[in-house]
């Protein structure tokens, strides 16, 4: 195990020591204390590493991340796991605005709530959130899948494309071209193995799933305003 | 960008270290606001007297006699503590009025911070921590309190630009955001007969509530009503004689992260300004709701009332 105190080494020594780790480093567990809700925390990794935050982080923790499993022991603010490719984030406290937005793969699970815009433009990422999500979530998902085991806030999935949401709770309102649609055995194995990644123990059967109705991929006079 | 930062204590025991729990709060935010920075702190009411801070570009020609001068025009008796370029004048409660009109001309390039019988406000341009080290607001005791550091996106970056800005008799307010409507909306509150002075778009949300109080809204019905009417991003955290509020604008773009425990509520625009508070390991940490007004008061239990639809 690698302690890194974050106040003491500072942030640059930090993203350099863990971006320098290869595939085949022996140095696979790191803690980092005093993180104190530090912006850009474990940024760009690209090596099959374990990355414990001691407390809370600020703004993009985990962006980009390839390949490492990174767990926050507290919240997340903004930007949480932006832009991910692989790997797996998990934050065991609440999670800010857009947390997971335009990733492209990876797991993220966020054990609290989480705020709006989670999963903007998500395209190919798995989000697992145990609690609540805000308003617009999903706002114009591609591809993934989200999982909420609370409630969804107005606009989910507005203008989405192809991404499956799976909402266990109430949802405030759909979005543009969102709509319930049905459960069938696939998905429900689908979302198992979501929720076993996720570490939750709902069950697949109490979601409902929320997809595209795919009125706005060709131009319709009817959506124009 | 712009920071913003609040403490609303609850255990009187902490009052003699709000200045400096506050400040280092500012301090934290300042490269959210390295334009200008300022801090509203309510403490010490004498019954029968309101403070009126003013601010000079000048204060050693300005402030000296002031207090005698401003006194023997209105026949009454003045006191006055200067702290750098703003001075704190303590003025008879039925004489605000009378005062201010006689500050105009007497002193015309004296500028008018706030007034009330608890509210003080200290602001200029520069780095929070130099701000907070010529006002020496780390010394400051208090009930409560708000800050502002501020990256200015649009209208100057002044003295008069920077927030707090008062609304009214012990009110103000600090904005993280930016209005689009507030042209118009300025142009409508000066036919209203509203003194609006600068180009600054919080200045306009300010006057606004202060011009809804004026009509007979309750500061909680101005912020409801704030949510129809300011058109644009905004988190506004206020402060009154006995209590600080929250809201934010339906979009709920600009960050806010609030904290309680059994001695405070602290409110940050980041996480990070709250990290040195004590017992925030322990406290509950939220995101306040979009469109949805937050309000705690030394009289009150906390409400926090969702928008109508």
């Amino acid at each position: 195990m690698q302690t890194f105190d974050l106040e003491a080494q500072g942030l640059r020594d930090l993203n350099t020591t863990l971006q320098a780790q290869s595939k085949e480093t022996n140095q696979t567990k790191w803690e980092i204390v005093n993180a104190k809700g530090s912006h850009a925390i474990a940024v760009g990794l690209d090596a099959p590493i374990e990355v414990n935050v001691m407390g809370s982080t600020g703004y993009y923790c985990a962006g980009m991340n390839k390949q490492a499993t990174v767990r926050v022991h507290g919240s997340a603010g903004p930007g949480v796991a932006e832009n991910m490719m692989s790997g797996t984030v998990i934050i065991e406290g609440d999670a800010s605005q857009y947390a997971g937005a335009t990733a492209h793969g990876g797991t993220l699970v966020i054990k609290g709530n989480a705020s709006s815009r989670c999963g903007i433009s998500m395209k190919g990422i798995d989000i697992i959130v145990h609690g609540n999500i805000g308003h617009m979530s999903a706002f114009m998902a591609q591809s993934g899948n989200m999982v909420v085991c609370g409630d969804a806030g107005d606009a989910l999935g507005d203008s989405l494309y192809e991404a499956r949401l799976f909402v266990r709770g109430s949802v405030k309102s759909l979005g543009a071209d969102c709509i319930e649609k049905e459960m069938r055995p696939e998905h429900i194995e689908i979302l198992k193995d979501l929720l076993e990644r996720g570490e939750c123990d709902a069950k697949p059967e109490e979601f409902k799933r929320y997809g595209s109705a795919r009125k706005l991929y060709n131009f319709n006079i009817d959506n124009a305003y | 960008m712009c920071g913003i930062v609040g403490l609303f204590l609850k255990d009187p025991s902490l009052e003699s270290r709000l200045g400096d729990m506050l400040t280092d709060m500012l301090i934290t935010m300042t490269d959210r606001g390295p334009d200008s920075a300022g801090i509203a702190i309510y403490r010490d009411e004498t019954p029968g007297r309101v403070k009126m801070t003013v601010q000079s570009d000048t204060p050693d020609d300005d402030f000296a006699q002031l207090d005698t001068e401003l006194g023997s025009s209105i026949g009454k008796s003045i006191t006055m503590r200067v702290i750098d370029t703003h001075a704190v004048l303590d003025i008879p409660s039925d004489s605000v009025t009378t005062a201010r009109a006689a500050l105009g001309t007497i002193r015309p390039n004296v500028r008018v911070m706030s007034y009330g019988e608890t509210l003080e406000i200290y602001k200029e341009v520069g780095l929070p921590k130099d701000v907070a080290a010529r006002f020496e607001l780390s010394k400051m005791h208090g009930t409560h309190g708000i800050g502002h550091t501020r990256m200015a996106t649009e209208s100057a970056v002044t003295t008069m630009g920077a927030h707090p800005f008062n609304t009214g008799a012990d009110q103000c307010l600090v904005h993280n955001g930016s209005l689009s409507n507030h042209n118009a909306l300025r142009r409508k509150l000066r036919r209203e007969g509203v003194h609006i002075e600068t180009m600054n778009d919080t200045e306009v949300g300010a006057a606004y509530l202060t011009w809804r109080m004026q009509n007979g809204a309750t500061l909680g019905e101005a912020l409801q009503s704030s949510l129809d009417d300011l058109d644009g991003f905004f988190t506004f955290v206020v402060g009154t004689k006995d209590g600080f509020g929250v809201v934010r604008d339906p979009i709920a773009c600009k960050p806010a992260v609030m904290a309680e425990t059994d001695q405070y509520v602290a409110f940050g625009s980041e996480y990070r300004a709250l990290v040195n508070l004590p017992g925030i390991e322990q406290a509950r940490v939220w995101e306040p709701e979009p469109a949805t007004v937050y309000f705690w008061s030394h009289n009150a239990a906390p409400t926090a009332t969702e928008k109508a639809a």
